[in-house]
């Protein structure tokens, strides 16, 4: 092999690779992968190239001579400000058709942390669209891209990797859609105004809740938290109140004891028995009594409960991708003879 | 082949495509497939059933000169018909999943049942409406109303299990394609108000004709008519006023159709002046 022919190349780390210390220094902000970009355009042979900076992985797609992918490791790490040493351990090289596959089962998001999730499409499309829009994709990149989203299209169409919900505060909202179906006509009350309180309620905002009240001991955190989710703040002390009125409870204080106990749950079901009441606790130690559940119509759900369900979607999402894998095989085998016939070689 | 026979070759077709829709809905199930696709064989199977069977109970008019509700067979045969009525505006207008598969089932199993003993097609009353036809729209709004009730109580098993899956956490297998609580707590009541409002049309029209001829009816199918009415009407109110709510709601909806379709056997055999059709059936 010539080392002046040009290679399909990728070069990078993820989360399969390098460690959260070092993720923490690979990652890009905008200055600094526009920065990289502009060093990997001035580096000598590459033809083509596209940058795909998520949270958890950081790659270069490009085309050029063997002798100038060497070069490039380099550049990640003066733009990174990683030494050689530690990249040396968290940097993954692949040259030819297992660039293509690679690409296949990140897009699809078989190589995703939480497997099947499909945020990385949409970032793999960004991050191929800004390449397209400068002019540092060609030929190959052009074909090797438009053929992954196809492949990803039909994998997730065609296997059950992207079924069910997989964090506990999106199984919570796929069970909220389980009692109420459409999410718009329902009242969110989250007690608790930290963080795990502010990812829940920012879930059910993002699936069209109706209305979300923050309720919390002091009414400036709630109001902080009811700012970032477009919501209502109140005091605990309104409690009773807003309970009968809620349609989705979401739990997660500090509290040593029972923040909301058996006789407060059925108190409020009797101004409302029809419509039912979905109690998600999330604090350690509980903040709803579990003889809360009791009640007709009153569906709790603790932390455990809501992490046997992610973890049993999880499982399934994994048992899924292997028929993923096979798809991604069988398509690389299709797809690089005519990549290669493009890259002037016949492998 | 007598005509006879061949209302019954329909309405044993109309069965089989339902039971095939059962199946079919059932395999697509077990495989997670619940697709555009996998509804549209479905549906196509329910509709050709429906047809089928439509086809057959209008054949069986003809024979007998009026809706065929002159016995057991006809009665249970235009239920399962009904039932697909409303469910084909339901599914339409509701969207709601697995809705057709239960039908499919419930279908399927009453129209096979019937189909399956003899007796309860070896006789039928003669004249049995008397060729008045509001007495035969009496009586067909009132076994309509019960393929209302029909589906209603698939609705509520609908109900019942989502809510039993969701309070013991089992979310898997069928229970991922079930509706949501609340869509099914709507369908109900408003399936409880269609099939209350029917039956008491029904019996606004029987009435009307009783009082001319109250002689005509015998005491115990007044009694169990009435008695069957009468209950849903409370049942009715109870979840008007949010009395019965809930699962509650779901179980009794469930146990009184059951006992809906027993008094259909004393309300039959109340009638008079039955005859034999044909030895071979």
């Amino acid at each position: 092999m010539e080392s002046s022919l040009p290679v399909l190349f990728l070069l990078g780390a993820s989360h399969h690779t390098a460690p959260l210390a070092v993720r923490e220094k690979l990652a890009l902000d905008e200055a600094r992968a526009a920065t990289l970009s502009t060093r990997l355009q001035a580096t000598p042979g590459l033809r083509e190239f596209a940058l795909l900076n998520t949270c958890n992985r950081v790659e270069v797609y490009g085309v050029a001579p063997a002798a100038s992918v060497a070069q490039l490791t380099a550049t990640l790490g003066e733009v990174t400000g990683c030494t050689g040493a530690e990249l040396a351990g968290v940097l993954q090289a692949r040259v030819g058709h297992s660039v293509v596959e690679h690409l296949f089962a990140v897009a699809a998001g078989l190589d995703s942390q939480l497997v099947g999730e499909a945020e990385i499409l949409g970032q793999v499309k960004a991050a191929y669209d800004g390449a397209l829009a400068r002019h540092w994709t060609g030929p190959v990149l052009n074909r090797v891209f438009q053929k992954t989203f196809q492949a990803a299209k039909h994998i997730r169409t065609h296997t059950a990797i992207g079924a069910g919900q997989v964090s506990v505060a999106t199984v919570a909202v796929d069970l909220a859609g389980r009692i109420f179906g459409d999410l718009a006509t329902t009242k969110v009350l989250v007690v608790g105004a930290g963080e795990i309180g502010l990812k829940t309620a920012q879930a059910f905002q993002s699936r069209g809740a109706g209305t979300i009240t923050v309720a919390s001991r002091t009414l400036a955190n709630a109001e902080a938290t009811a700012t970032q989710t477009g919501g209502w703040a109140a005091s605990l002390a309104e409690l009773p109140e807003l309970l009968a009125a809620a349609d989705i409870v979401t739990c997660a204080t500090a509290a040593p004891g029972h923040v909301l106990t058996a006789d407060l749950v059925a108190t409020a079901m009797k101004h409302r028995p029809a419509r039912p009441l979905f109690l998600i606790d999330l604090a350690l130690p509980r903040d709803i009594d579990p003889a809360a559940a009791a009640e007709a119509n009153v569906f709790l759900y603790n932390l455990d409960d809501l992490a046997v369900i992610a973890e049993g979607n999880l499982a399934r999402r994994e048992a899924e991708a292997a028929k993923g894998r096979a798809i991604v095989a069988e398509r690389t085998a299709a797809l690089w003879p005519q990549v290669a016939q493009t890259l002037g070689r016949g492998e | 082949m007598s005509s006879l026979l061949t209302d019954r070759a329909l309405l044993w077709l109309g069965a089989l495509l339902y039971l095939a829709g059962f199946l079919t809905g059932l395999v697509a199930l077990t495989r997670r497939q619940a697709s555009a696709g996998q509804r549209t064989i479905l549906n196509t199977f329910l509709v050709g059933g429906w047809c089928f069977q439509m086809a057959g109970l209008y054949v069986r008019g003809l024979a007998v000169g009026g809706c065929p509700l002159g016995n057991t067979f006809e009665i249970v045969q235009f239920v399962a018909w009904s039932a697909m009525v409303v469910y084909f505006f339901v599914g339409t207008a509701f969207r709601v999943s697995l809705l057709g598969l239960f039908a499919a089932g419930y279908a399927a199993a009453l129209a096979l049942v019937s189909l399956l003993i003899a007796p309860w097609d070896a006789g039928h009353g003669s004249k049995l409406f008397g060729q008045n036809p509001w007495i035969e729209l009496h009586a067909a709004l009132a076994v309509f109303s019960y393929g209302v009730f029909g589906l209603l109580a698939l609705t509520s098993l609908m109900h019942l299990l989502q809510n039993w899956s969701l309070r013991h956490k089992r979310l898997n297998g069928l229970f991922w394609f079930l509706p949501s609580v609340v869509q099914l707590d709507q369908i109900n009541s408003r399936l409880l108000a269609l099939g209350v409002l029917l039956l008491t049309f029904s019996l606004g029209v029987g009435a009307a004709w009783w009082l001319r001829d109250s002689a005509s009816v015998d005491l115990p199918k007044l009694i169990v008519t009435l008695g069957v009415w009468f209950v849903y009407l409370v049942v009715g109110l109870l979840r008007w006023r949010a009395r019965l709510v809930a699962v509650r709601f779901a179980w009794v909806c469930l146990v009184l159709f059951f006992l809906a379709l027993l008094s259909l056997g004393p309300v039959n055999s109340s009638r008079s002046h039955q005859v034999i059709l044909t030895p071979e059936r």
